[in-house]
C-alpha cells in the first residue's frame, strides 16, 4: 500500500522547511508528523518511510523521532481519543473517578478502542491545565472541568457528530 | 491590588486582535527599541533585574550578555512555550488571550539580541493555542512589524512557530533545541551552552515566554521603573498559576511582596480552600519544587510571614523552604493524600524520563514503583529508606536539572510527612480507603521544624 | 598557532600531579596517570566523537576548578566530558561522594539486567561484570519484575539481546561514524527505550562487527561465535592478513589451532587500538568468515594487561594492575559474595562425590549414609519416569 500526500499538504510541507536554514530539512520532521497523522490518523510504517523520503532522511531516523513524542500514535487508535490527565493536579481534583467513570462507562481499559472503533482511552501525564481540572484532550481541543455528567455530554455529542458526517 | 504589567488589558474585548491590541497601546515597544542601539536595550534589562519566569531564574539581561557574536554566524532567539510542569498553565493563559504581547516581545528581544529568524517552541498538546498565535503572527506581518525592514529600520525578522509533540524534557532549553532541529528530545552535556553553540550549532538565547512578554514593559518604561516593583531580587511583576483545592483557580499577576497568606486566603487571589477545608500542604512552584506543610508554608523557620517572591519562598533552604520555579501553585487540603500525590508526580517523571542517562532512565521508574507499592497497602518500612535513598543518588548525578526535578519532591515529601508513609505502611488495609489527615501539620510551627 | 596547541595545564588527580594538553578531558589525564586512578567508562569510547556523558558511571569530584577560580563544583561531574583546567584538583576514588554515586549508578544499571553471566558470552570480558565487582553492593533493593525484551537478529553475524543493554550509545555511534548508513536506532524513551530496527531489518554493511566490540556488555554478540567457548578457554593471539578494506590485523581467538573467533585489538582500556596512526577497526570479511589459522599470520601471543579473567593462568609475563578495590572499599577487605562450602550441601566438603551411584540430587544427602535412602530415591525417580511414558 502506497501513501501519498494531497498537493495542498505538500504545499504546507514546503512552506514548513522553508522556515529553516539551507540543509536542516531535518527540522521538519516533527511538523511533517503531524501532519501526516493528521491526514492518516497514525502513523505506519509505510507513512514513515514515505515522510522519510520526503525529507530525504534515513527511514530508522524517522521511527526514532515518532517513538520519542507521546503525541504520535503508532498504532490505530479510535475515531475520538479521549487522553484524561491524571497528574497531581487533575488528581487532586477527581481525575482518578473521571478515568473509572469512562472506563465503565465506553466498557473498555486504558489504552483500549471500543468495538465499533469510536472511542479510544488514554491517561497522559500533565496537559497543562491544571486550574481547569480535571480535564481530557480530544484531538485539537481541552474539555476542562469534567464531571460524569458533562462526560456523557461529550460522548453524546460525538456520537451525534459521527452520525452526521456518515 | 497588585499592580498589573502583562495582565492589565487581558480584559478588554478583542485584545486578541492586531487592531485593537495596536490600539491599546501595543507594539510601542518595537517602536522604541528600533530607535536605541542593541547594547542598550540589554541594558535596560540588566537593569530591570528581570529573571527567567520558566522556573530557574537566571537573571535574563546577563544570559543575553552570554550571547556569541561571532562574525558572519547566524544568532536565533528561540520562546520556550513548551509550558509542562505540573500545575502551571501561566504561558498557555498569556498566549491564549494575549498573543500579540508575546510576538510583541519577541520582535523587540530579537532586535536586541539580533535575531533574525526567531523560534516559538509550543508543545504539541497546545494545538489550537498555536493556531490563535499563528493568526497573531499573520496580522503583525500584514501590519509590518515582521518580515524585511520593519518600520523602515532595515531590520529583518520572521518569526516561526514550532510545535512540540508531546515531551516534558523538551522544556529543558537544549532539549528544546534537540527537538527544533527535528531530533528526539534529549539534553546536551553542557558545556558548550547555547549562548555559544546552540541550534544548528549558532549562538541561540532560550527564554520563556512570560520572560519574553515582560521585556515589552522593561523597554516600555524603563528597567528602572520595573526594578522598582516587588522587593529584592524579586523584581516586575510575576504570574502565578494557582491550582488544587481553592475556590478560585487561575491566573494571577502579582508583584512580589504580597505573603502566601494573603494569596491563598484573599478573595482578589485564591480565595480559600474549597468547601471550607482546612490547608494541609502546597507546592508552591510546579511539581519539582520541594512540598511544604500548611506551617511552613505560611511562616518561615525563623517565624516571619513567607511572602510569594524568590528569596522568601525559598527561605531555609530545601530543609524548611521551597521555591519559586516556575510559579505553579499547588494547594492540597485535608483530605488528600500527600503519599498518593507524590506518587502521581513520579509517575509523572518516570513517564517524562527521556532515558539517555542511567540514574535517571533506571531511578524514576523504581521510584514510581516503590510508591505504587506503599500507596497500595504493601509497602513495608524499609520502603521508606529506600525511597530516600534512591532519590539521593539521582539528585545532582545527571546530564540535566530533570534528574533533580524527580528527586526533590520525593525527597520533600518524605522529610515532612514522613509519618504518613508510615501510617500507610502500618495500617494497609485502612490506606487504601481512608487519607492521613491533617494531623499536626496545621499547628504551631514548633513541631515540624526539627 | 602551534605554541597555543603546546599549552600545558597541571591537574591533580587523587593526589597525583600530571601536565596535560589543554583540551584534554578529566578521564584522559586520568588514564594518563594508570588504571589505579581513572575512573570506569561505561558509554565513553575515545574513538567514537560525541560519546560519553550517558552511563554516569565516570562521576568524579572536583575539589578545586582551577588556580584561576580555586571554588570547588557544586555537583559531581561526568570527568569523560569535562576539560581539565590549569591547576585542578580532582577526586575520584578518594572522593567519598563519588564512590556513593558511583555505588548507586551500578545499583541503577543493574536493577534491570538480566543475571544470565553463566549463559551470556561476554561473561569474562563485561565491564558491568568489571563495574559491579569494584563498586558493586552484595545483592540488590529491587524487588519488581525487571524489564525484559525479545532476542533479535539483526543480520546473518551479529544478536541483539536487549535485556542486557544499558543504553550507551556507543553501537549507533558506529552505524553513524564508521558505515554509510544506520539501521538502528534508540526507539521510545525513558526506560522502555530500546536499540531495534524496528521493522526487524538486517544491519548489511562491511564494518557493522565493530558494534559488538565496542559494545561494553552482552547485547550485541557474534552469531558466530555464540555458546561456542567461553572467552578464558581461548588463547589469544595477534594476526595480520592483507585486507583491501581494513587495516587486516586483529586478534584471534583460538582454542589449539581452531579459530573461535576474530576480534580487533584492545588497548588496555578495551577500546580498539590505534595502529598507524588510525583507530584499528576491522571489517566483516576479517571478522566473521576468516576461521582458519591458515587464512592468517601469526604476530604472537596478545599481551593482556587488564585485571581479567583472560588473563589468569595464560602467561607467565603477564601483569596486573595494582587492584583499587581495597582503596575504594575505604581499605575493607572485599566481601565474599556467597562462601560455596557454607552454603551448598552438595559441595559440603566431607562428601565424596565419587562414591555416589550415579548423578547426585537434593535428596541424596539429606541422609547421607544412609544407602537405602538413595535407593528409595532412585525408585521414586524410575516410578516418575514410568508414569510418563506412553
Amino acid at each position: 500500500m502506497s501513501v501519498q500526500f494531497s498537493p495542498e499538504k505538500l504545499d504546507k510541507i514546503n512552506e514548513l522547511i522553508s522556515h529553516y536554514p539551507e540543509g536542516k530539512h531535518k527540522s521538519a520532521l516533527i511538523g511533517v508528523l503531524h501532519i501526516a497523522e493528521e491526514e492518516f490518523g497514525w502513523l505506519s510504517v509505510n507513512t514513515m518511510d514515505y515522510v522519510a523520503s520526503l525529507l530525504k532522511l534515513q527511514p530508522i531516523e524517522v521511527y526514532e523521532v515518532a517513538s520519542f513524542y507521546s503525541m504520535f500514535n503508532l498504532k490505530p487508535v479510535g475515531k475520538y481519543v479521549f487522553e484524561v490527565c491524571q497528574t497531581g493536579p487533575c488528581m487532586l481534583k477527581g481525575s482518578d473517578q473521571i478515568i473509572d467513570y469512562i472506563k465503565q462507562k465506553l466498557n473498555i481499559g486504558v489504552g483500549e478502542t471500543t468495538e465499533d472503533g469510536m472511542f479510544t482511552l488514554k491517561t497522559v501525564e500533565c496537559l497543562g491545565a491544571c486550574g481547569y481540572a480535571p480535564m481530557m484532550q480530544m484531538g485539537k481541543f481541552y474539555k476542562e472541568h469534567l464531571t460524569p455528567e458533562r462526560v456523557d455530554q461529550i460522548i453524546e455529542e460525538c456520537r451525534n457528530n459521527s452520525a452526521r458526517n456518515n | 491590588m497588585s499592580k498589573k504589567l502583562l495582565l492589565d488589558k487581558i480584559n478588554v474585548p478583542g485584545i486578541k486582535t492586531f487592531e485593537v491590541y495596536r490600539r491599546e497601546g501595543g507594539y510601542q515597544s518595537v517602536e522604541k527599541a528600533l530607535k536605541m542601539q542593541t547594547g542598550d536595550i540589554v541594558e535596560e534589562v540588566k537593569k530591570s533585574g528581570l529573571r527567567g519566569r520558566g522556573g530557574a531564574g537566571f537573571p535574563t539581561g546577563l544570559k543575553w550578555s552570554f550571547l556569541a557574536k561571532p562574525e558572519g554566524v547566524a544568532r536565533y532567539l528561540v520562546c520556550n512555550a513548551d509550558e509542562s510542569e505540573p500545575g502551571t498553565f501561566k504561558d498557555r493563559y498569556l498566549m491564549e488571550f494575549i498573543p500579540h504581547l508575546l510576538i510583541e516581545g519577541m520582535i523587540t528581544s530579537s532586535f536586541a539580541l539580533g535575531s533574525n529568524v526567531s523560534y516559538i517552541y509550543i508543545r504539541g498538546e497546545y494545538d489550537w493555542v498555536a493556531d490563535i498565535l499563528q493568526a497573531a503572527l499573520d496580522e503583525a506581518k500584514q501590519n509590518g512589524f515582521l518580515g524585511k525592514n520593519i518600520l523602515g529600520s532595515g531590520f529583518d525578522c520572521e518569526v516561526y512557530l514550532y510545535r512540540g509533540a508531546g515531551a516534558y524534557i523538551c522544556g529543558e532549553e537544549t532539549a528544546l533545541l534537540e527537538s527544533l532541529e527535528g531530533k528526539r528530545g534529549l539534553p546536551r552535556i553542557k558545556p558548550p551552552f547555547p549562548a555559544v553553540k546552540g541550534v544548528w550549532g549558532c549562538p541561540t538565547v532560550v527564554n520563556n515566554v512570560e520572560t519574553i512578554c515582560a521585556v515589552v514593559p522593561i523597554i516600555n518604561e524603563g528597567g528602572d521603573a520595573y526594578a522598582k516593583i516587588g522587593v529584592g531580587k524579586s523584581t516586575g511583576t510575576k504570574l502565578i498559576s494557582a491550582c488544587g483545592n481553592i475556590n478560585k483557580p487561575g491566573v494571577y499577576e502579582i508583584d512580589m511582596t504580597i505573603s502566601v497568606e494573603e494569596f491563598i486566603y484573599s478573595d482578589e487571589y485564591c480565595g480559600g480552600i474549597a468547601n471550607g477545608k482546612r490547608l494541609k500542604a502546597c507546592i508552591p512552584g510546579g511539581s519539582s519544587v520541594p512540598i511544604l506543610p500548611a506551617n511552613l508554608l505560611l511562616k518561615t523557620a525563623k517565624g516571619e510571614p513567607r511572602l510569594m517572591n524568590y528569596e522568601s519562598l525559598a527561605d531555609g533552604g530545601f530543609i524548611t523552604g521551597s521555591s519559586m520555579g516556575s510559579g505553579g501553585f499547588i494547594v492540597l487540603d485535608e483530605d488528600q493524600c500527600v503519599v498518593r500525590h507524590t506518587y502521581t508526580i513520579s509517575r509523572f517523571y518516570h513517564h517524562e524520563s527521556c532515558g539517555q542517562c542511567s540514574p535517571c532512565r533506571e531511578g524514576t521508574g523504581w521510584l514510581e514503583k516503590i510508591f505504587k507499592k506503599i500507596e497500595t497497602g504493601k509497602g513495608e518500612m524499609k520502603d521508606i529508606d529506600l525511597l530516600w535513598d534512591v532519590q539521593r543518588r539521582i539528585e545532582g548525578n545527571t546530564i540535566c536539572p530533570f534528574g533533580d526535578a524527580a528527586a526533590w519532591p520525593v525527597a520533600a515529601a518524605i522529610r515532612h510527612f514522613r509519618d504518613e508513609f508510615e501510617w500507610h505502611v502500618l495500617n494497609p488495609e485502612e490506606c487504601l480507603v481512608r487519607n492521613f489527615g491533617l494531623a499536626h501539620y496545621a499547628d504551631a510551627l514548633e513541631a515540624v521544624t526539627s | 598557532m602551534p605554541e597555543e596547541q603546546e599549552q600545558l595545564f597541571t591537574i591533580t588527580i587523587d593526589g597525583v600531579t600530571i601536565e596535560v594538553p589543554k583540551g584534554t578531558t578529566i578521564l584522559n589525564a586520568a588514564r594518563q596517570i594508570g588504571p589505579s586512578v581513572a575512573p570506569p567508562a561505561m558509554c565513553y569510547y575515545s574513538k567514537l566523537e560525541g560519546s560519553g556523558g550517558k552511563c554516569r558511571t565516570c562521576l568524579v569530584e572536583v575539589a578545586a576548578g582551577s588556580t584561576k577560580d580555586p571554588r570547588p563544583m557544586p555537583k559531581l561531574v561526568a570527568s569523560c566530558r569535562t576539560e581539565v583546567m590549569d591547576g585542578m584538583i580532582v577526586k575520584n576514588v578518594t572522593s567519598e561522594k563519588a564512590i556513593d554515586a558511583r555505588h548507586g549508578i551500578v545499583e541503577y544499571l543493574l536493577i534491570n539486567h538480566p543475571l544470565d553471566c553463566p549463559i551470556c558470552d561476554q561473561a569474562g570480558e563485561c565491564y558491568l561484570q568489571d563495574l559491579s565487582y569494584n563498586n558493586g553492593e552484595v545483592g540488590t533493593r529491587y524487588e519488581f519484575k525487571r524489564r525484559t525484551f525479545v532476542r533479535e537478529d539483526i543480520g546473518p553475524y551479529i544478536q541483539l539481546h536487549m535485556t542486557r543493554c544499558i543504553l550507551c550509545y556507543r553501537c549507533l555511534m558506529v552505524a553513524d561514524q564508521l558505515t554509510d548508513s544506520r539501521t538502528q536506532g534508540i526507539l521510545l524513551r525513558g526506560d522502555a527505550s530500546e536499540i531495534s530496527t524496528y521493522i526487524s531489518k538486517a544491519i548489511d554493511n562491511d564494518f557493522s562487527g565493530n558494534m559488538i566490540d565496542v559494545c561494553p556488555v552482552g547485547a550485541l554478540t557474534d552469531r558466530t561465535y555464540r555458546f561456542k567457548n567461553r572467552v578464558w578457554f581461548l588463547k589469544p593471539v595477534d594476526a595480520h592478513r592483507d585486507c583491501d578494506k581494513c587495516c587486516g590485523k586483529v586478534t584471534l581467538w583460538n582454542r589449539g589451532e581452531e579459530v573461535f573467533r576474530v576480534t580487533s585489538r584492545k588497548d588496555p582500556w578495551g577500546e580498539v587500538q590505534i595502529i598507524d596512526g588510525k583507530a584499528a577497526w576491522i571489517c566483516n570479511t576479517c571478522r566473521f568468515e576468516k576461521k582458519k589459522t591458515d587464512d592468517w599470520i601469526i604476530d604472537g601471543p596478545t599481551k593482556i594487561d587488564r585485571h581479567s579473567v583472560i588473563s589468569t593462568n595464560h602467561y607467565v609475563e603477564k601483569v596486573i594492575p595494582p587492584d583499587p578495590l581495597k582503596e575504594v572499599l575505604f581499605g575493607r577487605e572485599p566481601l565474599l559474595l556467597m562462601d560455596i562450602q557454607e552454603t551448598s550441601e552438595v559441595n559440603s566438603q566431607d562428601i565424596d562425590l565419587s562414591i555416589l551411584p550415579g548423578p547426585a540430587t537434593s535428596t541424596t544427602f539429606i541422609e547421607r549414609d544412609e544407602q537405602k535412602e538413595i535407593e528409595e530415591a532412585d525408585a521414586e525417580r524410575l516410578a516418575i519416569n514410568d508414569h510418563k511414558k506412553p
